[in-house]
């Protein structure tokens, strides 16, 4: 594989792109604990709700991932 | 001379894999020419090992439900388990009551994906299919199909449509926002990002553990005046017990993901 400037970039998207989920899934994460600690018996739903979540922002990173084979 | 690893089956002298022998397996020489209409339908080690999943996933609810009891023997109460975490966490949790019709299909999917990312580390196999997008691609496409078609059946074409991309009770600016945003979201995002990260997470994984096997490889017989093979000898059994949680909960979140999706076409007010 030749290092060339596409490589970087590709490198570089995803890295770039994963920072943003990154932070919101440590967030999102660290509140549902809260919340499962201050309520356990709302543990499943508060569990289910978080995967929900993480879903969501784990797309972002995703699409880094994805996009970091076009690039 | 010393151990093989790797790319046995491409033959030839040892040597660090390339990424594409990690993942591309050649034809069975009895299936090398078959194809449809052009397209190659070759079958090789994926295709078997896919097979092999049904039939395990198969043979253990058919052998622990043969004969049931009511005092359950170790196989029928593990694979109780099973069906009893998907009905009340997943399928009644998620969609709610009418949730229960649903767990057959839950538990198929998750015991399916379960078994394919399980392959990853069983010795002798190594080898996720679900690091191949063909399997995830096909079980995002099936899942995809079917929240669309339960929510029109659920709602009729126009009704649920319109609860997609125009749901009551918003302020009309607000859609100028919402519903493009909303349409993607559901008809493009959902499917590709259902199928992308089960299969990103597998081939990570099966990147990292062929990484650390090498490792191992490399440097405890190749260089052992170094201390690096050993580090990897420790490190690659906590890797094995992180893949094997990654692969149980990338079932349980494709899984739990299912549910969602047919539960919000049933139900248009979530």
């Amino acid at each position: 594989m030749e290092g060339d400037i596409g490589s970087i970039g590709a490198g570089l998207v995803y890295g770039l792109g994963a920072i943003g989920p990154g932070i919101g899934i440590g967030f999102l994460v660290g509140k549902a604990i809260e919340a499962m600690a201050r309520q356990p018996e709302a543990a499943g739903m508060v569990r289910t709700t978080m995967f929900l979540g993480i879903a969501f922002v784990e797309a972002l990173a995703l699409f880094g991932f994805v996009l970091s084979f076009i690039v | 001379m010393t151990p093989m690893l790797a790319a046995v089956e491409w033959g030839g002298e040892w040597h660090i894999p390339e990424p594409s022998e990690l993942f591309e397996w050649p034809a069975f020489w009895w299936s090398a020419d078959w194809n449809l209409f052009g397209v190659p339908l070759y079958v090789n080690r994926v295709v078997m090992l896919t097979f092999l999943a049904v039939l395990i996933a198969a043979a253990l609810f058919l052998v622990a439900f043969r004969a049931p009891r009511v005092v359950p023997s170790k196989l029928q109460s593990f694979a109780e388990s099973i069906v009893e975490f998907i009905r009340e966490q997943i399928a009644i949790q998620v969609i709610g009551a009418d949730g229960v019709k649903w767990v057959p299909f839950l538990t198929t999917i998750f015991m399916f994906v379960w078994i394919n990312n399980l392959f990853e580390v069983v010795p002798g196999i190594n080898f996720p299919p679900t690091s191949r997008m063909a399997l995830p691609a096909f079980l995002s496409v099936m899942v995809y199909i079917t929240f669309l078609f339960m929510g029109i059946k659920a709602q009729g074409f126009a009704s649920y449509f319109k609860n997609l991309a125009f749901p009551p009770g918003v302020p009309w600016p607000i859609y100028i926002l919402y519903t493009p945003i909303e349409l993607i979201s559901v008809l493009v995002v959902r499917p590709l990002t259902l199928a992308v990260r089960l299969f990103a997470n597998m081939m990570a994984g099966h990147i990292i553990l062929t990484m650390i096997f090498i490792t191992i490889h490399a440097f405890l017989y190749l260089r052992p005046e170094l201390p690096i093979g050993l580090v990897a000898l420790v490190a690659a059994p906590l890797l094995i017990g992180f893949e094997l949680v990654v692969g149980i909960l990338q079932a349980y979140i494709f899984t739990i993901l299912t549910a969602v999706y047919i539960g919000g076409a049933l139900h248009p007010e979530h």
